[in-house]
């Protein structure tokens, strides 16, 4: 199988990236490589085989609905680009 | 001093023939001289470590003192380290000093090892070479024009070049194994589960697992034994109890079945590799280990499962990093949209960009069963496979690499061929087991090789062993580069 610039221009986009268009063909040949050699895989039957996520099988586990983090906003918006009033700011999203 | 092992420094230490200030001022000297040329550590925290070094001293004067009190290490770049910058090798984390410590940072610190800094590696972990680091590539001390291997270059080229006896990595698909075996050190990976996690900076979750460089076996024991343990803020921690990993290494070797993967000696692998990965395998049986031909049919295609499956769960990771709360924002840009894009294209570097496209494609509408769920399928065969083979030995060996270190620059323009170097490891990964690298002799241009062990799951201590006893017989791990 072999990509489309569109449809890398689409990944890109649903990735937010941005691929300047200078880079957009060897960006496709290079996934297109990797693609090439992802494929190999299509050559083995795994009908009837379990997918595997972890491979101890383990469940996720639960906790008690209780407090255990104390107030550290201070701290964590400290690395943050751009704060006010204890709050992130983004760009104007809504007029 | 930092050139003796952990037992005998800590006896120094005990003894006050030595104290963590001058241990800690060792290792910094030797950062010093040496890493203008190998460019192991992105940061050295000379303040923080004397700190740290004169607090072991007061532990070990009031008798207060484990095995690591007072020992320099530094930690991969990859594990959160509060007040000291922690940057996984990325622009997008330059400036992050991380609010909090991951937890085997926690766990080493409160030890008593003293951290001198933080090593380099490739971007987020992805790479083989060491090369797409934010901050220019690690040289291999063997050769400087050589690569250390990746992603944990920098860890392993630091306790290779003498500068710390231990050091942290992490293994995603081979990073502690592939560059102790570049760098002609011992690393291992533990079992899935064993090392928490938290604060270790995520790559691929399913797959990502902390691990121990260090000269030898018996150090790496010391060390791994120091960051295990369960951590519920992990959710994928392990609720078991863990024996120290040293506890089994003086167990001798006779009777020891040692697997040797068909598949895994066809050709691939270079001519100076085979020599020197026979020559071990000679040496284990003089020790009184018998060898036994194993298969892992579907070994061939761990590369191409892995390269779905990592690039998957990374491209979900790296999907935190949008210029909001910490990391790279962009000075300029149009709306909230164009905000995310050009924070995330000037704050990834191209490798880690074209794995969050793979990642993003196999993981889009209409792809997910051809692609992840498929290769999520292959996972279980080739998990299925090891423990059909581990039925027949106690352990698995092979080669780590394919060949020595190449050159800085020779693979770097062509993301396959570098993959490629990543066929002995990247399935151990994706079945969760234990696997170690140890040094096993030299190749073409006096480089290191690496001989790979792999275990069932929790038979690291067995790993240890088998390697320990090896290190008794020969030498190769005591050779030390000049550079």
């Amino acid at each position: 199988m072999s990509l489309s610039l569109d449809e890398v221009r689409h990944i890109a986009k649903l990735s937010r990236l941005e691929l300047a268009d200078g880079e957009l063909d060897a960006t496709l040949a290079k996934l297109n490589g990797i693609f090439g050699l992802i494929e190999e895989m299509q050559a083995v039957d795994t009908d009837g085989v379990e997918p595997m996520s972890h491979p101890q099988e383990l469940a996720q586990r639960l906790r008690a609905d209780v407090v255990g983090e104390t107030d550290r906003r201070a701290a964590y918006q400290a690395i943050a680009p751009q704060t006010e009033a204890g709050l992130y700011l983004v760009p104007k999203v809504i007029e | 001093m930092i050139d003796s092992s952990l037992k005998d420094i800590a006896a120094a230490l005990r003894a006050k023939t030595v104290s963590a200030v001058e241990l800690a001022t060792e290792s910094l000297a030797r950062i010093e001289a040496g890493n203008p040329r190998i460019n192991a550590f992105v940061t050295v925290d000379r303040d923080g470590a004397l700190a740290a070094a004169r607090a072991a001293d007061t532990r070990i004067a009031a008798g207060d003192a484990g095995p690591l009190t007072g020992i320099p290490l530094a930690h991969k770049d990859v594990f959160c380290t509060e007040g000291v910058l922690t940057t996984c090798g990325s622009k997008m984390l330059a400036n992050f000093v991380s609010p909090y410590d991951a937890h085997v940072v926690s766990l080493l610190k409160n030890a008593g090892a003293v951290m001198v800094g933080k090593t380099n590696m490739d971007e987020f972990a992805m790479g083989s070479s060491n090369e797409s680091s934010h901050f220019g590539p690690t040289r291999n001390p063997w050769n400087t024009t050589k690569v250390p291997g990746g992603s944990s270059g920098g860890s392993a080229a630091a306790v290779a070049a003498r500068m710390v006896p231990i050091a942290t990595g992490s293994d995603t698909g081979g990073s502690v194994r592939q560059p102790a075996s570049l760098c002609g050190i011992t690393g291992i990976k533990p079992t899935y589960g064993t090392v928490s996690r938290f604060g270790m900076i995520a790559y691929a979750s399913s797959l990502d697992q902390g691990g121990a460089f260090a000269r030898t076996a018996e150090d790496c024991a010391q060390l791994l034994s120091a960051m295990t343990g369960h951590d519920p803020r992990d959710s994928t921690s392990l609720e078991r109890s863990y024996d120290h990993y040293g506890a089994d290494l003086a167990r001798p070797l006779a009777g020891l079945r040692i697997g040797l993967p068909k598949e895994f000696f066809a050709e691939g692998m270079s001519d100076d590799v085979r020599l020197a990965v026979e020559a071990a395998l000679a040496e284990y049986r003089k020790l009184g280990a018998t060898t036994v031909e194993v298969s892992l049919p579907n070994a061939r295609l761990a590369i191409p499962a892995y390269y779905v499956i990592a690039p998957a769960e990374a491209s979900s990771n790296l999907s935190r990093f949008d210029g909001v709360r910490y990391g790279h924002r962009a000075a300029e840009y149009t709306d909230l949209n164009d905000m995310y894009c050009k924070s995330r294209s000037q704050g990834f570097g191209a490798e880690v960009q074209r794995r969050i496209l793979v990642g993003t494609y196999v993981l889009s509408h209409g792809y997910y069963d051809a692609y992840y769920i498929k290769a999520q399928k292959l996972r279980r065969l080739i998990a299925q496979d090891f423990a059909a083979a581990l039925e027949q030995c106690d352990v698995i060996a092979g080669p780590t690499n394919p060949t020595v270190a190449y050159g800085i620059g020779e693979k770097s323009s062509d993301p396959v061929q570098m993959y490629l170097g990543d066929i002995y490891t990247v399935a151990v990964n994706l079945a969760g087991l234990p696997g170690l690298s140890h040094p096993a002799g030299f190749g073409k241009d006096g480089l290191p090789v690496g001989l790979q062990l792999i275990g069932n799951y929790f038979t690291e201590a067995r790993l240890l062993n088998t390697a320990h006893q090896f290190q008794q017989a020969t030498d190769w791990h005591s050779r030390a580069p000049v550079f």
